[in-house]
């Protein structure tokens, strides 16, 4: 949470005594997001879009989906404090449920081959590595 | 379809025929998604916002849903038109404020909007009339589902779809309803009912969404929060505090009714006599007084037929409306002298309130007593 202190006249100006007004949670957002994200490495940049903790900072908005991944750190104390969780247990789109379908194939896939290896059961081994490799090229990237 | 022909006609949500109607204006669930490693409008460069809304736009005009759509550029359509669309609650504030590269998308029915580069790359919608979240979320989850298909959106498997504003991932899902609270403003109960609600996480804006004002005793309830929960336990979630706030209004009603029939007599009396005889009237005046007469139409002071003159007249008297209807250019005078015109028009054939049914209707003898 942030705490924020306003005088008289400018906690009406941002809608504090306002019941209707209700900008002041999303302004309170705001506010505690540019400085979490600060918290993180302050020069650095998305790889996909180049947009910085700065531009985060101005605008309260993110530059693409990367974003989340590049700002991590930064975004997941602000998620925790706006949300009612911190993971999604919504409604999943088919692609992500194929990716989790393959993720998984993948870890016995892994597994199995771990055992093949230690069982010195080379032939198995070798067919399971093609397995894994015919696999890894159907996984999409995420996000 | 024209943007003319679809406005000739009120929305689906504005017949008033769904469950709870008199109090739950409409229901409305939009989802948020984005493509996947594409920047968001707000940072992408024109270019590339063009071409984002040419991959996405013939996609959304060829679901079945939107055979016979209204579909059209941002940059094509006037301000005044563009303005035409927020106050049917087809577009947000924000999207009328953007140019080339967004795009939106209306069924016939006015029952789905799209919206293409809003503040997320689409922005779908499902209005219904009266409060049908389930049925609003159902549609536009059955939209995502086609769309997902042929688009592949930015998700995550931990945080849920990826929005452009961090208060909108995981479901990207808004649920709201617009409800007519005037028994609780009237009462003066409102503010605790507000409260309330925004203490258990929930949303209550004014009529046209975030930062606006209250007018025409109108609120927007919607759930704040869109990561950590299943869009069917928001969507129950805030249909309980919908029916608790929906008796409430019924009960704050039949208080009045029994305790203070002269105020709300003197209310319904103004608000007719103003409205009947009025010769300039500013927007929020006509809103707020129009509430007061659809309170009366739920009191039976009015006949039951006289609701949807009124329910419209809610729409046609806003600012761009009836800049529309008169083919010129107003200034604020002059609008206000159009709508109470229309307004005076439209309430010729109105009965005066009649007292006696309201009394019988709700009262169980005892307050025809009281009122005498």
């Amino acid at each position: 949470m942030q705490k924020v202190n306003l005088c008289d006249a400018c906690s009406k100006e941002k809608g504090v005594q306002d019941p209707t007004g209700f900008a002041l949670a999303d302004l309170l957002l705001g506010i505690g997001a540019a400085e979490e994200i600060e918290k993180g490495a302050s020069t650095e940049k998305c790889p996909v879009c180049g947009f910085s903790q700065a531009d985060f900072k101005k605008t309260g908005r993110l530059g693409c989906s990367v974003c989340y991944v590049t700002f991590a750190e930064g975004l997941n104390t602000l998620l925790k404090a706006m949300h009612k969780g911190t993971e999604h247990v919504g409604k999943l789109p088919e692609r992500a449920h194929r990716a989790i379908e393959l993720n998984h194939r993948m870890r016995a896939l892994t597994e199995n081959l771990q055992k093949a290896v230690a069982d010195e059961n080379y032939e198995t081994a070798a067919s399971l590595r093609d397995q894994i490799k015919q696999l890894e090229s159907d996984v999409p990237n995420s996000p | 379809m024209k943007l003319s022909s679809m406005t000739s006609t009120a929305g689906e949500w504005l017949r008033g025929e769904g469950p709870h109607h008199q109090i739950v204006i409409s229901s409305r669930v939009r989802l948020a998604r984005n493509l996947r490693n594409r920047p968001f409008p707000g940072w992408a460069k024109k270019a590339e916002r063009g071409s984002i809304l040419d991959l996405i736009r013939p996609r959304v005009e060829d679901l079945p849903e939107m055979q016979d759509s209204f579909s059209e550029s941002l940059q094509d359509l006037s301000a005044l038109d563009r303005q035409v669309l927020v106050e049917r609650h087809l577009i947000s504030r924000e999207h009328a404020a953007k140019g080339a590269g967004s795009a939106v998308v209306v069924n016939r029915r006015q029952t789905l909007s799209i919206m293409i580069n809003e503040e997320d790359h689409l922005r779908m919608q499902s209005i219904r009339s009266g409060l049908q979240l389930k049925q609003a979320f159902k549609l536009v989850d059955k939209i995502d589902s086609a769309l997902e298909n042929k688009l592949e959106f930015a998700f995550d498997p931990r945080l849920g779809y990826l929005t452009a504003c961090p208060t909108n991932v995981g479901t990207g899902m808004r649920a709201s309803a617009m409800l007519h609270l005037p028994g609780l403003v009237l009462s003066e109960l409102i503010n605790q009912v507000i409260q309330a609600v925004s203490k258990i996480g929930l949303a209550v804006r004014g009529l046209y969404g975030e930062g606006t004002e209250a007018m025409g005793n109108l609120f927007q309830i919607s759930n704040q929060t869109t990561l950590g929960e299943k869009e069917e336990e928001i969507i129950n979630r805030l249909s309980k505090v919908i029916e608790t706030i929906i008796e409430k209004e019924h009960d704050a009603r039949q208080v009045l009714l029994q305790k203070k029939p002269n105020t709300l007599w003197d209310q319904i009396g103004r608000a007719y006599g103003v409205l009947t005889y009025a010769h300039a009237m500013a927007s929020k005046e006509a809103l707020n007084l129009l509430s007061i007469i659809k309170l009366g139409v739920d009191l039976s002071a009015f006949p039951e037929d006289r609701r949807l003159p009124i329910d419209e007249l809610f729409i046609d008297t806003q600012p761009a409306h009836l800049q529309k209807s008169s083919q010129q250019k107003l200034n604020a005078e002059e609008r206000d002298q159009l709508r109470a015109q229309i307004i005076r028009e439209r309430l010729k054939l109105f009965p005066k309130p009649d007292i006696s049914k309201m009394v019988r209707k709700s009262g169980n003898g005892s307050t025809a007593e009281a009122i005498e």
